[in-house]
């Protein structure tokens, strides 16, 4: 089997070692990886800021760099909502708007080859033991595109507590927003400062040393503030930790 | 394109108004016990239904189909009303439902009224335009009045002084139940049975009193003409029965076709509101009826007005639309993470929260500060929708308005279709997207671009200027790789380049 791994913006500019680790996981479990270099940005961003015909260019750069891919995978459940929720939304709406289905004829063609990461190791591999071992004690944030975008349910968490040696401990509100928002962050920064340091504190109350999400740019604000707090506890994408192995463990 | 009076005095922008509530560290702890209390009690109640999700989208669609033939319903209703012994009245603005209801209440000679929570008296402002003509109006619901004895605006659609606690009512009691009416009883505690107490009899005073009354209602009933008030102290009870005169000041949007359509919002409306099973008051009338007079039971005259302020022009729109829907549970504003740490006044408007993030800019437009901030007062977490009885998609219209801010695009004002340009202010947030775009729509300069943020990365400053800053005052950026994933790619496992 092969797939097409659609990196995000984000994660390839600040968190490469995210996309690494997708990478190696996936053929550790025998898929074929593939990079379409024609990738860039899903257009999330200017979509959820109401700049709407400035993603179009980038919905259109993102069905055409994916059009022969049968699977599509992706490590930020927001940026799988973004396709399978928003882009089939655009498509309607130009082609109300007189502007031809184009749009929506490449939304409807993508979208459902698009799979967050944790849907395709359990929906498409059908697998939750990943042979990882990660000798931690970790707690999951479960972001809000994956948790009602997605319905992703507990699959993060099933695949975590496979993994070898790792502890997994539950954080008290969990289904709660961290507050990073996208421009949320920005345009209304102590609200989204006040839920991220709940958030924070949250964690740092289970006792775990490791807070793990599904998506770095939740995980980018979280680890900001925790940051900034000279915390012990770290942020952690899910698919480092399900990539690091006895053999070649996360350093 | 502002006008349209939501029961608030001119508003900062949702931003400064969360800054200064989010600093409030007593009204944080109050506002996160309270909407976490009522949230999981919520979810309990909505979770002993094995057939919510039909309720759900049987609410949806009885509302749906009941917009889509808004003219004929509402003309039903009329005629309903009329046949009923009611007088209906039609106000396309605040300012003509509150000249209709100020000449009713002088018609009767009366120069005070009492009146049962309502929120579209709030948002048109009538408790201000009785007063200007001479007329008390006394809020008779605890909530609504703890809020007008302390010169307050309300902070929650069903909790409307949630952000106030015992001591604060207490005092707020002796210090202004006198010059309303009854004084608080002397001594007076902040226990809520003493504080209820003093309430029931302050209130008790005025319900004797009162030959006219003006309320609100929840639903109105096209078939037969039926108002439906849903209350918890049967204060409203008191107010809808006792006085002479009653004049119910509605929305357009709270026609429901028939009477069989209340079975589903009085089982949707209490769980998701109050978290209760059956609504403990539940008060239905028609008109005057065939026997009103001969008992002396009820009012012997009822006026409807029928309020629009904004909402035909929301109807226009296809997306915007579905908030008309509200059924006023509260919900959303319970389970919102931005409320509970923003607060309700924050929001400017009469309806806080979520619902009022959506409604509030379109009945009043997106022309002033406050209301041009309004769709970006979310993250877009999905919480509200989650829990919406009726199913309105408010992420979806949130992001809808946000795109009428920042690039304009076609509204319906006045009954007439305009185009809106961007709002003031974003002009450097377009650009700012625009070059965003331009860079990510060309991997081979996004690429460069990549390679000199991480040659620079050692560079990075840890507090950013102008936009930025708004991260960097509280969070340490991310750290900057030393290559890009895309670089190791084309190292790792293509051609090198």
């Amino acid at each position: 089997m092969r797939a097409a791994l659609f990196v995000t913006c984000v994660t390839d500019a600040l968190y490469p070692r995210t996309g690494i680790a997708v990478v190696r996981l996936l053929e550790r479990l025998g898929v074929g990886v593939d990079f379409p270099a024609a990738q860039s940005c899903c257009g999330q961003p200017q979509y959820n800021t109401g700049y709407r015909y400035e993603t179009e260019p980038l919905m259109r750069r993102t069905a055409r760099a994916f059009a022969g891919h049968e699977y599509v995978v992706t490590p930020s459940g927001s940026c799988a909502a973004m396709i399978r929720e928003h882009y089939p939304r655009i498509g309607r709406k130009a082609a109300a708007e007189g502007r031809g289905s184009e749009l929506a004829e490449a939304a409807a063609a993508l979208a459902p080859r698009v799979y967050e990461l944790t849907e395709f190791l359990v929906d498409v591999l059908g697998v939750t033991d990943v042979g990882a071992y990660f000798p931690h004690t970790v707690t999951y944030h479960p972001s809000c595109h994956g948790l009602r975008g997605l319905g992703l349910g507990d699959r993060p968490r099933r695949l975590l507590a496979a993994v070898k040696g790792l502890d997994l401990v539950e954080l008290p509100g969990a289904e709660e927003c961290c507050g990073f928002g996208g421009t949320f962050a920005v345009k209304n920064p102590d609200v989204s400062t006040a839920m991220g340091t709940d958030k924070i504190t949250a964690a740092a109350g289970t006792g775990a040393q490791v807070l793990c999400g599904a998506d770095n740019s939740c995980l980018a604000h979280l680890g900001g503030l925790l940051r900034r707090a000279d915390s012990p506890l770290r942020t952690l994408h899910l698919a480092e930790i399900l990539a690091a192995t006895e053999e070649e463990p996360l350093t | 394109m502002t006008g349209t009076y939501l029961g608030m005095p001119a508003f900062p922008a949702f931003p400064a108004a969360a800054r200064e509530a989010v600093r409030d560290e007593a009204l944080r702890a109050n506002l996160r016990h309270a909407t976490h209390t009522i949230r999981d009690k919520r979810a309990r109640a909505v979770a002993e239904l094995a057939d919510w999700d039909r309720l759900r989208a049987a609410g949806k669609a009885v509302k749906d189909h009941t917009l889509r033939h808004l003219d004929r319903y509402l003309l039903q209703l009329e005629a309903a009303v009329t046949a009923a012994g009611g007088t209906v009245h039609w106000a396309a603005d605040a300012d003509e439902a509150n000249r209709i209801v100020t000449e009713l209440v002088r018609a009767t000679g009366e120069r005070e009224v009492v009146k049962v929570k309502s929120m579209a008296t709030q948002e048109i402002g009538l408790n201000e335009a009785l007063e200007a003509a001479g007329i008390a109006a006394y809020e008779t619901d605890l909530a609504e009045l703890i809020v007008q004895l302390g010169h307050d605006r309300p902070s929650h659609i069903l909790v409307p002084a949630i952000h106030r606690n015992r001591a604060e009512i207490r005092d707020i009691f002796r210090a202004e139940m006198a010059g309303w009416g009854r004084p608080a009883p002397e001594p007076l505690g902040d226990d809520p049975r003493e504080l209820a107490e003093a309430a029931r009899l302050h209130l008790r005073e005025k319900f004797l009193r009162a030959k006219v009354a003006v309320s609100g209602a929840n639903f109105m009933v096209a078939e037969t003409g039926t108002m439906v008030v849903l209350e918890s102290e049967g204060n409203g009870r008191m107010c809808l029965t006792l006085p002479e005169t009653l004049i119910s000041v509605v929305g357009i949007e709270k026609v429901v076709p028939t009477f069989r359509d209340l079975e589903i919002f009085l089982q949707t409306l209490p769980r998701s509101s109050t978290a209760e099973r059956m609504n403990p008051y539940t008060t239905m009338w028609t008109g005057l009826g065939p026997s009103r007079g001969a008992d002396g039971d009820g009012p012997t005259a009822f006026h409807l007005v029928l309020l629009d302020n904004g909402r035909t022009d929301t109807l226009a729109d296809e997306t915007g639309r579905q908030a008309l829907r509200c059924i006023r549970c509260s919900a959303c504003l319970n389970v919102c993470p931005v409320y509970e740490r923003a607060g309700g006044h924050a929001y400017g408007s009469v309806y806080p929260g979520p619902i009022g993030a959506i409604l509030s800019p379109q009945l009043r437009g997106t022309g002033s500060a406050i209301d041009a901030s309004l769709p970006y007062a979310s993250t877009l977490c999905g919480a509200c929708y989650e829990v919406c009885p009726v199913a309105i998609d408010i992420p979806e219209v949130l992001v809808h308005l946000r795109e009428r801010i920042a690039q304009g695009g076609p509204v319906t004002r006045a009954g007439v279709r305009v185009t809106l340009r961007p709002a003031d202010g974003h002009t450097a947030e377009r650009a700012a997207m625009r070059a965003a775009r331009l860079l990510l729509d060309h991997p081979g300069a996004l690429r460069a671009g990549e390679r000199l943020l991480a040659r620079a990365r050692r560079l990075a400053p840890r507090r950013l200027p102008g936009a930025g800053r708004a991260w960097t005052d509280s969070r340490e950026l991310p750290t900057v790789a030393a290559q890009s994933f895309r670089d190791w790619w084309a190292r790792e496992r293509s051609d090198p380049r």
